[in-house]
């Protein structure tokens, strides 16, 4: 009896720390200010080292992105005709060469200032935009907001987009262009190979 | 055009001419795979491909040289310079597409700028809360109403949809840069301009680089988003799936 209640006891806390969940614009700052600060403070990152940022972004911001999400996002109609199959080898080589994108971009950061804008959120809202800007001087500020969704294990961003240039839809036509020409299982192949010559081109420049 | 010919009744008329319309059927699949946002894409693609050269042994060599050879200050300092001078007519702008308030901040930018920002080398008027934007003729002409009209691609000056080059042709015709004399000043003047900005994006080149699956689409893509975000003052409504 008294193993149960403790075992009762035990569920509920963990069920309580998991709806504790932080609001969307905490998660955003907080993750921001994390890789920011690192950056900050890593000169190899500062200089262009991919490999660096890449392991960074995999380590604090993956586990925060929708990747699934991302990919349905990029290919939109033709992603129910995939397979669950083909589905999760897109998502795999499609996070894959989103990772790189945005460490390439982490690694032009010159100190410059975030700013959040004000956050508002409807109660029971699970779906919701998260503004920020990227202050550099001379120049107008860039507009860098998040898309995030609610799901079980917390909000989960599924696209981003910089100065009104979305990071995932931008690959739309992209795709549609590969899947009429090769269907899904060839923009599978494509993506996969781009990666693999980036992955080429990382390795020459290590040796460098 | 080819909008009218929706997938359906293209399908629809082959069938009926399968058999003996090879031509036809030649350009139907032309005219369906046709990318009803970029109606002049071949054009594009080989214009997009000269630009390419020209950037690759000339423009970006002398954009790279710059960022190189220009200390930090006096690269702020030209990308200071030559914001400010586009102000008034950013002010302007937003006159036209009714947002007063906006024009007040540009103007008020400049004179700050052009007295206590010493002819525009600091921007002052930023660290006081006045907000920098972003109009030209282009978007004046689409909060009016009119349409993109097709995406090109232009050596040189790069992706503009045709409503936008002819903003552009406008913009550059009252450009006080445009406008300076003597003529050598003025060229010299475009000339810096024109590397100053090239310089600005040379972080971005590996981003989009390593990105792109087909850098053409990727570049064209980003520019229409862009342009969107623009005409909408960075809220632009949602488009469904």
């Amino acid at each position: 009896m008294m193993k149960k209640i403790v075992a009762f006891l035990f569920a509920t806390l963990i069920a309580a720390a998991v709806q504790a969940q932080e609001a969307p614009d905490v998660l955003i700052k907080q993750v921001t200010e994390d890789v920011l600060e690192i950056v900050r403070n890593d000169k190899d990152i500062q200089s262009g080292n991919t490999q660096k940022a890449i392991d960074l972004v995999d380590k604090k911001v993956l586990p925060h992105f929708n990747f699934p999400h991302m990919a349905a996002l990029a290919l939109g109609k033709d992603w129910r005709k995939a397979t669950p199959q083909q589905q999760q080898q897109l998502t795999a080589e499609f996070r894959t060469l989103l990772v790189r994108t945005y460490s390439n971009a982490l690694t032009g950061y010159k100190n410059q200032k975030i700013v959040y804008k004000p956050f508002k959120m409807n109660a029971g809202e699970t779906d919701v935009l998260v503004r920020t800007e990227v202050l550099q001087p001379g120049s107008k500020a860039v507009q860098l907001d998040y898309s995030l969704e609610k799901l079980e294990n917390g909000w989960k961003v599924y696209d981003m987009t910089v100065a009104g240039i979305s990071l995932v839809t931008n690959y739309r036509d992209q795709f549609a262009q590969e899947v009429r020409s090769g269907g899904i299982d060839g923009l599978i192949a494509t993506v996969a190979a781009k990666n693999k010559s980036l992955e080429v081109n990382l390795v020459k420049a290590e040796k460098k | 055009m080819t909008k009218m010919l929706g997938g359906g009744e293209m399908s629809r008329c082959r069938r009926l001419l399968a058999g003996g319309a090879v031509v036809l059927f030649c350009c139907g699949v032309a005219l369906a795979e046709e990318n009803p946002r970029d109606p002049y894409e071949g054009f594009n693609r080989s214009m997009f491909a000269v630009n390419e050269v020209i950037d690759k042994y000339a423009t970006k060599p002398l954009a790279q040289v710059y960022d190189k050879a220009a200390p930090l200050p006096v690269k702020a300092g030209t990308s200071n310079f030559f914001g400010n001078v586009g102000d008034l007519w950013i002010g302007t702008n937003n006159a036209l597409q009714g947002k007063f308030g906006d024009a007040g901040i540009d103007i008020g930018r400049l004179l700050i700028n052009s007295t206590i920002g010493i002819f525009g080398l600091f921007d002052v008027a930023s660290e006081l809360g006045l907000e920098k934007h972003e109009e030209d003729f282009g978007q004046t002409m689409a909060v009016w109403g009119v349409g993109g009209g097709g995406y090109l691609f232009w050596p040189v000056i790069g992706p503009r949809t045709l409503r936008d080059t002819a903003g552009w042709v406008v913009d550059s015709y009252v450009d006080p840069v445009w406008r300076a004399r003597p003529t050598a000043s003025r060229n010299s003047m475009v000339t810096l301009r024109f590397v100053d900005i090239r310089a600005s994006l040379l972080p971005s080149d590996k981003v989009v680089d390593e990105a792109a699956l087909d850098k053409y689409a990727y570049i064209r893509d980003a520019y229409l988003q862009r342009r969107r975000n623009q005409i909408f003052d960075g809220r632009p409504p949602r488009l469904d799936d």
